[in-house]
């Protein structure tokens, strides 16, 4: 059946900003599908609140809405566009809920607009855990034994009947009825323990009643990514086993395709299971993601859930087959069949098919427990991780390696790289724990538990991870053990097929990692490419996606073309994130647009840069020296670029330069000697521009000792990280010393900065693009916080709105000049703190920046395609950037936080970044824009109600103000003691609540608990240790999606949105309207 | 122990032994399925084929005796790139190690199964020697090159049963097999296994056994048939004399060319009863209704082939096994191509628009592969009742 001619406008919802559980992999999903839809000449209408991702750049659909992901947000840009159709399943859970709510609501009925790809009943269906047990029980598929009860008897009857039908008497999971976050519930290993929880679940249930159900702990796990079309053609894309047994987000679980340890007949069982599921939900077209459940001991087969839409796992399973699962679903949902579409890999064979491959693949997730130290670093069921790795080999282990060494954490394979000074083998029971209780190194302490003699089967026992995945490790660690003992000869080749790196290899031998190169080149032991061609080589491919194995045959294709490579950033982390992997994209457009041949190396299957069709070739390899020169040896590109891919590729940059790779755009050098101190003060000086008084120490009395000569408070990090990592505010000498002996390791190559904190200044960040002759300033961004918040962390304002003329002027100078001095060719970042009509450069970052992104569609520019092409050595008179563009509008950019995935962490800012994402408000006006803003960023702000305001004791006064705002906006203030006391003074109508610590109720808490709050205003009374009842303020609000504003600035621009938002309605206009003309 | 697999075009792949050992020639093919190298190992029609698995690693769940397709190996060899010594499944009774080393089948692996399959895809199917002995690469390739082959041999000799006999007459090993399931209440176990029930037999028909899999056998009976098989030159008219409802025709390997006495048989019984064949009994009944069948350049071999119903346009992924295909342009009239590989366009399945008369290409028995296309030994139970 040809595509749906009836159809002509189509809405797309995307995902929103980026969050735990819901990355870029929707960015992938959604410009797949803007591409997809575009091509068959309908009509694309976007909504997405995120600047940093490319479906949002204006090229890529026909009105692009960078709104709130909202309901009413949503009709309203229905009212305006009047789109036909509605494609839901391909914006993650947020698109699919926003969708949802329109349907509920009633707002697609009313404008006649048609769900496409899933109907209501099906997401439903798929989404209502009753629903979809019902679903699964008429099909007859398996589901974990369960009862309710309402009495310690009728559990204990339960449990028997359970282990009657299941042959297991214990565990069983006991979960309380319609208690917060199901407290009170808990797993019974014995009967004691049964009745305990039973007797604490049926107290705490405010209906006494509770569910008992059989237990999944360390079963094994699988995935099925299944497409089906409109004639009810169903295939398996992938099938992915978990490394990570049942108890374990699969977000957060290693995980490896194709699945490894079912015969034939088990996984045709489980592909016929699938299939059953996605007819009997009733998803028409595209695809979903089906969990199951394998007993290990048995077979049994659970059906756990269905996403019935793309997903994280759908993004992975096609980075790891090859086959577009995205693009597909966008063409199926318009009417097309699966035999009607071709395979992009071959061409010549159809999309009806299965994908085989001829290799492994292994996912590794990449976690930043660093950044919260208080939050528990357990795996469980909730996801905590923030990105991902993939790698590909022929075998698991090699597959396995390299993902370890994708990840970026200093890890170079499986251990034996002389890292990880942590994990020691000297403590068993360590060991025991950390291998019992999941967490994100346990893979690495599971060497450590084969080096002190642990068998694979007792590994087994206490891991539930399954012996094959064990077994494979453990001849990893036997060959290493063999190299390193060099009694028995290990041929490099045969080490390099298991994984092993350089590193690992220089390591084991005592050798440096460039004469292992060396060595192993002289022996010819070098990689050979592979294609991801979804046929396992049955048929020729053509699109040139590959990965590194060492076999016989390199399959790469050379071409007479100019090349250049691009680096990518990685495993998205806190600090490094899809904006990077924005630039490395717009480079790849840029490039093939001047007709060079563009090269992408990345390890991230989330990103559009790992897309096959975003570059002209694709390697999805790590990112190290070796993997990288490696694919510099065989393309032998005309340049490289460094600048795009964040600080990744930085890290590279000088070791690549020194194996005679070409980097373009502006020098390893210059980016270098912006980092280091003395050059950069005498730069300064030269230019005569201020900085805060500052020292570079290399030890701990040094830091001391320049603390005291500048004065504290100092602001103290280490040289060369991204994100603000290990940077922090300190106030005396403990803490600078505890700082010091802690926090980071100082050294001569890698020395701790040390700079006096300007207190309650302005901070601005300025992107610059030059070409060596001419500098633009791309914009001027003023942040809402004080400078102290991490510039990734604060909201920012472009074009500035309380900035002076003279000091806006004063700051482009500043900026242009900086760029000439560093001969900047490409693109570049400056910080800056304005105190007092002061301007002080806080630092100064020669490459792209988070904010690039962002500032693009502000200005209407893409920056990074211009920078890129500046890099290749374009001008930008030629280019026709010469002149800064101010917009008319105001455009503001809020961070978002992964708080609430970590209950009980405080939610304070601090020069250590924390936020996961961002998204935009656009609007002529200021206040609109910010309310736009904090809509789109978690809770919206309230038009009216009651306003818990508690401050410290120097914001008392500047408090007042801000309290006098919120009440003649009709606010109703609460407040405890010391704030309130100091606004009755000032004639502010306030009632008093008790303080957490006074034990008497009702307090703030069982106020914000019975949502008695709509806005809180709370800031911390220490920069080092807040009270622990505020934390428990903040963290209690945040899980209640109250809005707090823990600093006086982001409180006033709320009064100000507020404002704006009683005058009057919300307007949307996309994009293309904004810069038009 | 070192392993040596020699083509006759010259190429040749060092690797390691496993399984046992000696020299061994047949014609290299691959197969690109991921899963089920056991049911490939003992597919009769892999008689004559050294085979290699597309996907690198091989062995992870082991051997277990209900994964048979029938009673032994029957490949010339079998070519991986990496061999599980520790296999891991609740199900695994041995190691495929020592299950080949058991039915003496030589393994090789540690060789590059790409560049292997690359090779064949690029060159075609050829004849190959794989070796434990120590043969200098020169010498071995030659010897590949003047062994016997697949083309215009007859290998159904070879697998063909000697005896007529009555499939699974206690009912034990057509059961379908299953995965425990608590709802379900209506599955049979035994030895810790389950299998959903057999239904009481409607028909009875003869097989002719070129080399016929279990699972043909067993989906056969579950789809209510009591199966004689016959040995593969039994003349039409003692088949005739047996009086079966219909008349099945087994896969099996060989060139379908080299069986023309078998063409004229089923050419007699074709009209007086209905008959089904799949795979090389498709191959036979395209001959025996007077077309012709030709050598694919590699063959189909895995578990995702897309085959689409020229009827109803569904598309089912099927798993294929076959180095010979029916040329459409051959068929006479009255022969309708009833599918068509979507890959390459070549037939799949034929069915005769006057005689109760049909076949595929492909393995609606799976075992293994996907399960798609199962529903054609109903369809044949649904032909025989109309023309009862």
């Amino acid at each position: 059946m040809p595509k749906d001619t009836n159809l002509e406008k189509i809405l797309l919802i995307g995902s929103g900003p980026i969050v735990i559980g819901q990355g870029c992999e929707f960015d992938y999903s959604g410009v797949q599908a803007c591409k997809a839809l575009r091509e068959e000449g309908y009509c694309v209408v976007l909504v997405n609140s995120n600047p940093a991702t490319i479906m949002t750049d204006p090229e890529f659909a026909d009105r692009t809405y960078i709104e709130p992901v909202t309901p009413e947000v949503v009709e309203k840009i229905i009212i305006k566009e009047k789109p036909d159709a509605l494609l839901p399943t391909l914006g993650g859970q947020t698109g699919l809920n926003t969708a949802m709510d329109l349907v509920r609501l009633g707002i697609l009925e009313k404008y006649g607009v048609k769900l496409i790809g899933a109907n209501a009943e099906a997401i439903e269906k798929g989404e209502d855990r009753l629903a979809f047990k019902e679903a699964m029980l008429k099909i007859g598929l398996d589901l974990p034994q369960s009862g309710v009860a309402h009495t310690i008897e009728e559990g204990i009857k339960i449990s028997r009947e359970i282990a009657t039908t299941t042959n297991k008497q214990f565990p069983l999971i006991i979960r309380p009825a319609y208690t917060l976050g199901g407290s009170g519930g808990g797993i019974a290993y014995n009967r004691e323990e049964l009745e305990e929880i039973l007797a604490r679940g049926l107290d705490m249930s405010p209906v006494t009643e509770v569910l008992i159900e059989e237990s999944l702990l360390g079963w094994k796990e699988y995935e099925m990514e299944v497409m089906r079309d409109r004639n009810d053609n169903c295939v398996v894309i992938c099938s992915i086993e978990n490394l990570d047994p049942m108890g374990i987000h699969t977000g957060d679980s290693i995980t490896v395709a194709p699945a490894q340890t079912l015969s034939d007949k088990e996984y045709q069982i489980m592909r016929d299971a699938s299939f059953a599921v996605i007819r009997e939900i009733g998803v028409e077209t595209g695809g979903s993601n089906i969990q199951f459940s394998v007993d290990p001991e048995t077979g049994r087969m659970i059906v756990i859930e269905m996403n019935p839409r793309v997903s994280r796992s759908s993004a992975l399973a096609s980075k790891a087959t090859g086959f577009p699962i995205a693009k597909i679903a966008a063409k199926l949902a318009v009417g097309y069949t699966l035999d009607e579409l071709p395979n992009d890999i071959t061409k010549k064979t159809p999309a009806s098919f299965e994908p085989t491959i001829d290799y492994c693949v292994v996912k590794v997730p990449r976690f930043t427990f660093e950044k919260f130290p208080t939050a528990d670093p357990v795996l469980t069921t909730q996801m905590k991780s923030v990105g991902e790795a993939m790698a590909i080999g022929r075998t698991f282990k090699e597959a396995m390696q390299k993902a370890l060494r994708s990840l970026e954490i200093d890890r170079y394979g499986f251990g034996a790289d002389g890292k990880g000074k942590n994990i020691s083998i000297s403590d068993p029971a360590e060991i025991h724990e950390k291998i019992a209780v999941p967490n994100a190194e346990r893979i690495f302490y599971l060497r450590s538990a084969f080096a002190i003699g642990m068998s694979v089967p007792e590994i087994f026992e206490i891991t539930g991870i399954d012996p094959w995945f064990l077994r494979q490790l453990q001849q990893i660690y036997e060959t290493e053990q063999k190299i390193a003992a060099g009694k028995e000869f290990i041929p490099m080749r045969e080490a390099k097929k298991l994984g092993f790196s350089d590193r690992q290899l220089a390591h084991l031998t005592g050798k440096t990692e460039l004469e292992i190169r060396a060595a192993r080149k002289s022996d010819g032991i070098i990689p050979t490419y592979r294609l991801v061609d979804t046929c396992a080589a049955e048929f020729e491919a053509f699109t040139p996606y590959y990965y590194s194995t060492y076999g016989d045959e390199d399959e790469a294709r050379d071409s007479d073309k100019k090349k250049i490579m691009i680096l990518g950033g990685g495993p998205n982390r806190i600090g490094q994130g899809i904006e990077f992997d924005y630039c490395c994209v717009h480079a790849a457009f840029a490039l093939k647009e001047l007709g060079f041949e563009t090269i992408m190396v990345n390890s991230n299957p989330e990103t559009v840069s790992t897309d096959y069709d975003t570059s002209d070739k694709l390697y999805f390899e790590p990112l190290t020296l070796e993997d990288v020169l490696n694919i510099h040896e065989g393309e032998r590109p005309w340049g490289t670029i460094v600048q795009f891919g964040g600080q990744t590729p930085l890290n590279l940059a000088d070791d690549l330069e020194k194996s005679g790779v070409t980097i373009i755009g502006t020098s390893p050098a210059s980016i270098e000697l912006a980092e280091d101190r003395k050059f950069f003060s005498s730069l300064l000086d030269k230019l005569s521009l201020k900085q805060a008084d500052a020292g570079t120490a290399t030890s701990e009395d040094e830091a001391v000792a320049i603390a005291h000569r500048i004065s504290y408070p100092v602001l103290v990090r280490p040289s060369f990280v991204l994100g603000g990592r290990a940077m922090m505010i300190v106030h005396d000498d403990d803490e600078l010393r505890e700082y010091m002996r802690s926090a980071v390791e100082a050294s001569p190559e890698r020395p701790v900065l040390v700079d006096r904190f300007l207190e309650d200044a302005t901070e601005v960040d300025v992107d610059v693009i030059s070409d060596g002759e001419t500098s633009v300033i791309g914009a001027i961004m003023e942040h809402i916080e004080q400078a102290g918040v991490h510039s990734g962390d604060s909201a920012c304002v472009i074009p500035p709105f309380s900035l002076s003329g003279e000091m806006q002027d004063e700051i482009r100078i500043a900026a242009k000049s900086l760029a000439k001095e560093l001969k900047v060719c490409g693109l570049m970042n400056v910080q800056f703190a304005v105190k007092d009509e002061e301007l002080y450069v806080i630092e100064v970052n020669p490459r792209a920046s988070r904010t690039v992104p962002f500032v693009s569609k502000a200005i209407g520019i893409p920056l990074a395609k211009i920078a890129a092409k500046v890099m290749a050595g374009e001008k930008l008179t030629d280019l026709g950037f010469t002149e800064e563009v101010v917009p008319e509008h105001y455009s503001v950019k809020e961070a978002v936080f992964p708080f609430v995935k970590f209950p009980g962490i405080d939610i304070v800012l601090g020069p250590e970044m924390k936020a996961t994402g961002e998204v935009m408000g656009i609007d002529p006006d200021l206040g609109m824009a910010y309310a736009k803003s904090q809509m789109a960023a978690s809770a919206a702000l309230p038009l009216e109600g009651n306003l818990f305001i508690s401050v410290k004791d120097r914001d008392k006064p500047q408090a007042v103000e801000i309290a006098r705002d919120y009440h003649a906006l009709g606010f109703s203030i609460f407040s405890t003691a010391g704030t309130a006391q100091f606004l009755e003074k000032s004639g502010i109508p306030v009632t008093r609540l008790f303080k957490l610590a006074e034990k008497r109720r009702p307090n703030v808490l069982d106020m914000i608990k019975n949502g008695e709050v709509d806005f809180i205003i709370n800031t911390p009374s220490a920069d080092r240790s807040p009270r622990a009842d505020e934390i428990t303020i903040r963290s209690t609000a945040v899980a209640n999606a109250v809005p707090v504003m823990t600093n006086l600035r982001a409180a006033q621009a709320s009064v100000m949105a507020i404002k704006s938002l009683q005058k009057g309605a919300l307007e949307v206009s996309p994009l293309q309207d904004y810069h038009a003309g | 122990m070192n392993a040596l697999l020699a083509l006759e075009d010259g190429r040749h792949f060092q690797g390691r032994a496993f399984g046992s050992t000696g020299t061994s020639c047949g014609e290299i093919c691959f197969n690109t399925s991921m899963t089920g190298y056991q049911e490939i190992l003992t597919d009769p029609s892999y008689r004559g084929q050294i085979v290699t698995m597309t996907y690198p690693l091989i062995g992870n769940y082991g051997v277990s005796n209900l994964d048979s397709e029938s009673n032994y190996p029957h490949v010339r060899g079998f070519v991986i790139e990496e061999l599980c010594d520790a296999p891991s499944n609740w199900r695994s009774e041995q190691s495929l190690d020592s299950y080949l080393h058991d039915h003496d089948i030589i393994g090789i692996q540690g060789i590059d199964t790409r560049s292997l399959t690359r090779h064949i895809r690029e060159r075609g199917a050829m004849k190959a020697l794989l070796t434990t002995e120590d043969i200098p690469a020169e010498e071995a390739c030659q010897r590949a090159g003047s062994s016997d082959g697949v083309v215009g041999m007859d290998f159904v000799r070879e697998v063909t049963t000697s005896e007529t006999y009555r499939w699974d007459p206690d009912n034990l090993l057509s059961r379908e097999w299953t995965l425990v399931n608590p709802a379900n209440q209506d599955s049979q176990s035994d030895d810790g296994n389950h299998y959903h029930p057999l239904p009481d037999p409607d028909y009875r028909i003869v097989a002719y056994d070129f080399g016929i899999k279990h699972n043909i056998l067993r989906r056969l009976r579950q789809a209510g048939f009591l199966v004689d098989v016959v040995n593969a030159r039994t003349a039409a008219t003692d088949v005739l004399a047996m009086n079966p409802d219909g008349v099945f025709l087994s896969n099996g390997p060989g060139d379908p060319d080299a069986l023309g006495d078998i063409h004229k048989e089923i050419g007699t019984l074709i009209g007086k009863l209905p008959v089904f064949g799949i795979c090389l009994g498709h191959q036979i009944l395209g001959h025996a209704l007077g077309g012709k069948t030709f050598k694919l350049k590699f063959g189909h071999r895995g578990g995702n082939q897309p085959v689409k119903d020229l009827r109803t346009g569904a598309v089912a992924i099927t798993s294929q096994n076959h180095g010979f295909a029916v040329d459409a342009e051959s068929l006479p009239a009255g022969i309708e191509v009833t599918h068509i590989n979507l890959n390459d366009e070549t037939v799949e399945g034929l069915r005769s628009t006057n005689h109760p008369t049909f076949s595929v290409q492909y393995h609606p028995e799976a075992a293994p592969g996907p399960h798609d296309a199962s529903y054609f030994f109903s369809e044949f139970a649904k032909l025989i009742e109309q023309e009862r």
